[in-house]
């Protein structure tokens, strides 16, 4: 069945998309603000997380203990999510409730109260987050990984930002950060379900369009300067299990390697899910779950592509065998990596990537959230045509292609390596 | 959207497909051909409820290996011609059942149905194979004995069901685990693998007798003589006294909090108003009054939420909080204080009113993806809830009263008999 979009932009600059899809009595409404922990300093780190935290807490219109329930009330399903790139609420309701979704998120555009009492209990919440993070081992190497990969560019801090910022930052900070990146002309309004395109544009205008274009929020330009060799570092910590992660510094996801990467990334650990609402599948016949886990010397791998705005990483997570070193892991990835820069893979195995990656889309298409998802994700770091695109993109790639960027991406130089060594219950 | 559109979304016996073979399999069906996908999911009874205490987490050892191989296909094979489609197929324990869910495009369902059935019926746990998921499942365990949440979680069971199965953890301990024999697996699957107590359930691109028509030809001729069945429960001694416990791992910069009690069985009548009561108690909005306190007004956790979890026995309705070690005291404190006034004070009529409307409108949602209707037909089999179940639904919401939801409360909630597990520094 043909689903309709639609495109278009407000005369205050908000971006709107809109996909009718009848399939369900449901909508999925999605506003994404282009904000970030790439957009925060030191000393403001985990600052664009903590405005998100700070829009459920109410406006005049939607007092904080209004606003969650009244969502709840009507059966909505919301949520949030900051990431590295972007900030993102949705409500997913009963069609004939989405109305009340359009009014609370045109309102907290721009009327959020940042009470200074929510922001001192909210300061707390947050770090009780960031202590639940540090209780995880990957979490702990992760943050060391990825401040080691990037010296200058904002991609060097965790989302969830420096315990020593959160225990700083003010409600002004906070106020101030929201001012400069909750406008119009710096958001997508992204809608999927079951609504008539002309009544809900009319709908979103009338609530959106009042609100007027902020200046336009200004960016960090700190370019990550190329890395001269590897670098390995440790992390240690409770616990008898070792960890290894391995990142190589991969393009932007509308850089046109990003689908050659993606198919090597399906071919060397199992297609990375793209999608936010829907599981992946398992990737027990991929190169490195071969040459490691059946080998047993490691017990699990994972590899992972994200789509970003700015050069990023492609992270080889290894739990490694009780019986095994992490170096005995580390010299079977690098076997399987020079396979992939020397060996020419089979059209087949393009092909098996191809149709996990069809297999994913299906599978993400089932659910409304995720469809509206898709929608302003996509358009958070390339455009809509990017995703409408992406299986014809990865159908286009040769076996060219994936030798060039093995070679291209994966050199030892560029990558950072961590292991996680366990103290075993040494103090 | 008019009624009775919406109530065409909710599955009922018009599109709901059932039927049973002679061997006993029970399929559940019904079409969603809206994506070209299908989910395959159903449970079985060979549980962790049958593993004797020596050798606990069998059940589960089992459920792992029976795709390591079978009589026609190797561990790479099967999921080669898995992952070559972008298919999943995966098996998991629980107490009284085990389960399997896997999905597919539409036009690899054969498939799913061809390896469901090969990795039920004929396993053949491979030597070598079954050392390197040993190494794997011991891993798991080490990892587990780091995790605050699951230790806490292993601990609180340990309390509420002293003496009982449902104190067991289902993936055992590292000194079961290491001593399972190859043998324990082929006997245990021997004796309690069959087609009796299996409930399959397809839901997506598929005409539902097309699907019914591959289950058969997949499972239809399974035959087990004698398959054994799971021992009675034995009765459960209900605490007489709150009981703490605080399980030390060092290092770790959280504690995790579960505060809890008995709550009813699925079947019981008190289930609905327990669950509306539960939601009011620690869910609606920012996870209801427990978050209001804990995480909203006190600031001392990321999350802080009630939950009930209701099954073929007696079930248990838990408080968990992520807090700072510090400040479990604390959070203990407000969290008591909560449920004593729930049992006190019952709910009020507006946090009723509220719940209903949650929980009737958030149904079509829990019921958009395949995966979510396969449970809900699963839900309705498991529990002989009807099939028209979701259709009434919504007068089975509406029925309950304040006075029912402060009764039932009282019923299973004593504040002076609690379980309270702690894990962390």
């Amino acid at each position: 069945m043909m689903d309709t979009l639609t495109q278009t932009t407000l005369s205050n600059g908000l971006k709107v998309l809109l996909k009718e899809i009848h399939t369900a009595p449901i909508i999925s409404s999605w506003v994404w603000y282009r904000v970030g922990s790439r957009d925060e300093v030191q000393g403001r780190t985990g600052i664009s997380h903590w405005v998100e935290h700070m829009q459920f807490k109410g406006t005049d219109q939607f007092p904080a203990n209004v606003l969650d329930k009244s969502i709840s009330r009507e059966g909505g399903s919301w949520n949030a999510f900051t990431y590295i790139d972007w900030t993102a609420y949705f409500e997913t309701m009963p069609a004939d409730k989405i109305d009340l979704a359009l009014r609370l998120e045109s309102d907290r555009m721009v009327n959020s109260r940042f009470d200074t009492n929510e922001v001192a209990s909210e300061r707390t919440v947050i770090i009780s987050e960031r202590e639940g993070n540090e209780n995880e081992p990957l979490f702990r190497l992760g943050e060391v990984l990825q401040q080691t990969a990037f010296r200058i560019h904002p991609y060097h801090h965790e989302v969830i930002g420096d315990m020593a910022d959160l225990r700083v930052i003010t409600r002004e900070d906070l106020y101030d950060h929201y001012n400069a990146f909750y406008v119009p002309n710096n958001a997508v309004m992204a809608v999927a379900g079951d609504f008539d395109t002309k009544t809900m544009l009319a709908r979103i205008k009338e609530l959106f369009e009042p609100i007027p274009a902020g200046s336009e929020p200004a960016r960090l330009a700190r370019e990550e300067p190329p890395q001269n060799g590897e670098i390995r570092l440790s992390v240690e910590g409770p616990g008898e299990t070792t960890y290894v992660q391995v990142c190589y510094r991969f393009p932007n996801a509308a850089h046109p390697d990003f689908f050659p990467l993606s198919v090597l990334d399906s071919l060397l650990a199992g297609p990375s899910n793209l999608n936010m609402f829907s599981g992946g599948i398992s990737n027990k016949t991929s190169r490195l779950y071969r040459a490691l886990v059946d080998k047993e010397l490691a017990v699990s791998v994972q590899g992972g592509a994200q789509a970003t705005i700015d050069p990023f990483l492609y992270t080889i997570s290894m739990t490694i065998h009780p019986k095994r070193k992490p170096e005995e892991a580390l010299a079977a990835l690098d076997r399987e990596i020079k396979r992939a820069k020397e060996e020419k893979v089979l059209k087949e195995e393009i092909n098996r990537a191809i149709k996990q990656a069809r297999a994913l889309f299906a599978y993400g298409s089932e659910n409304i959230t995720n469809q509206g998802f898709w929608l302003g994700y996509s358009e958070m770091f390339a455009d809509y045509n990017w995703f409408q695109t992406y299986l014809d993109k990865l159908s286009a790639v040769t076996v060219k292609d994936i030798r060039r960027v093995a070679n291209e991406y994966f050199g030892p130089q560029s990558r950072v390596v961590g292991t996680y060594a366990p103290t075993n219950g040494r103090p | 959207m008019n009624m009775a559109g919406y109530n065409l979304a909710l599955p009922g016996p018009d599109d709901i497909y059932r039927e049973v073979l002679p061997n006993g399999i029970v399929i559940l069906t019904r079409s969603n051909f809206n994506s070209p996908s299908v989910v395959m999911s159903g449970y079985f009874s060979a549980g962790a409820l049958l593993d004797p205490n020596e050798k606990l987490g069998l059940a589960d050892f089992v459920t792992s290996a029976l795709m390591r191989g079978t009589k026609k296909r190797s561990f790479d094979k099967i999921y080669n011609e898995l992952e070559a489609v972008g298919a999943s197929l995966g098996f998991s324990s629980g107490v009284h059942k085990s389960g399997f869910s896997g999905r597919s495009l539409a036009e690899d369902l054969l498939l799913l149905l061809n390896l469901l059935s090969e990795a039920l019926m004929t396993p053949t746990f491979p030597k070598a194979e079954m050392e390197k998921l040993r190494a794997q499942l011991l891993t798991g365990l080490a990892i587990r004995a780091q995790d605050t949440s699951d230790m806490a979680s292993m601990v609180f069971d340990q309390i509420l069901f002293k003496g009982h199965p449902y104190s067991r953890p289902e993936d055992g301990y590292p000194e079961t685990i290491q001593n399972l024999t190859r043998w324990d697996l082929v006997k245990f699957h021997r004796e309690y693998y069959g087609p009796l107590g299996l409930v399959i359930a397809i839901v997506g691109a598929v005409k539902p007798e097309e699907a019914a028509r591959q289950v058969k030809r997949a499972l239809g001729g399974w035959q087990v003589k004698g398959q054994k069945e799971a021992p009675e429960l034995p009765a459960l001694k209900p605490l007489k006294k709150t009981v703490s416990k605080h399980h030390r791992i060092a290092g770790k910069s959280q504690s995790d909090l579960i505060i809890g009690t008995n709550g009813p069985m699925r079947r019981d009548p008190e289930f609905m108003s327990a669950s509306i009561g539960n939601n009011i108690l620690g869910q609606f909005g920012m996870m209801g009054r427990i978050g209001d306190v804990v995480r909203e007004k006190s600031g001392l956790a990321y999350y802080a939420y009630s939950s009930l979890s209701a099954g073929i026995g007696p079930g248990s309705w838990e408080v968990n909080a992520g807090v700072n070690p510090q400040n479990v005291k604390k959070a203990s404190g407000l969290i008591v204080d909560e449920l004593k006034r729930f049992v006190q004070e019952g709910v009020t009529a507006d946090e009723l009113a509220d719940t209903k409307a949650n929980f009737i409108g958030r149904l079509p949602l829990s019921l958009e993806s395949n995966g979510g209707v396969a449970n809900a037909l699963l839900n309705i089999e498991r529990h002989n809830l009807g099939l028209d179940y979701y259709q009434r639904y919504e007068g089975l919401v509406n029925e309950v009263r304040q006075e029912d939801v402060l009764n039932t409360a009282r019923k299973f909630i004593d504040p002076d008999k609690l379980a309270i597990a702690v894990a962390g520094p």
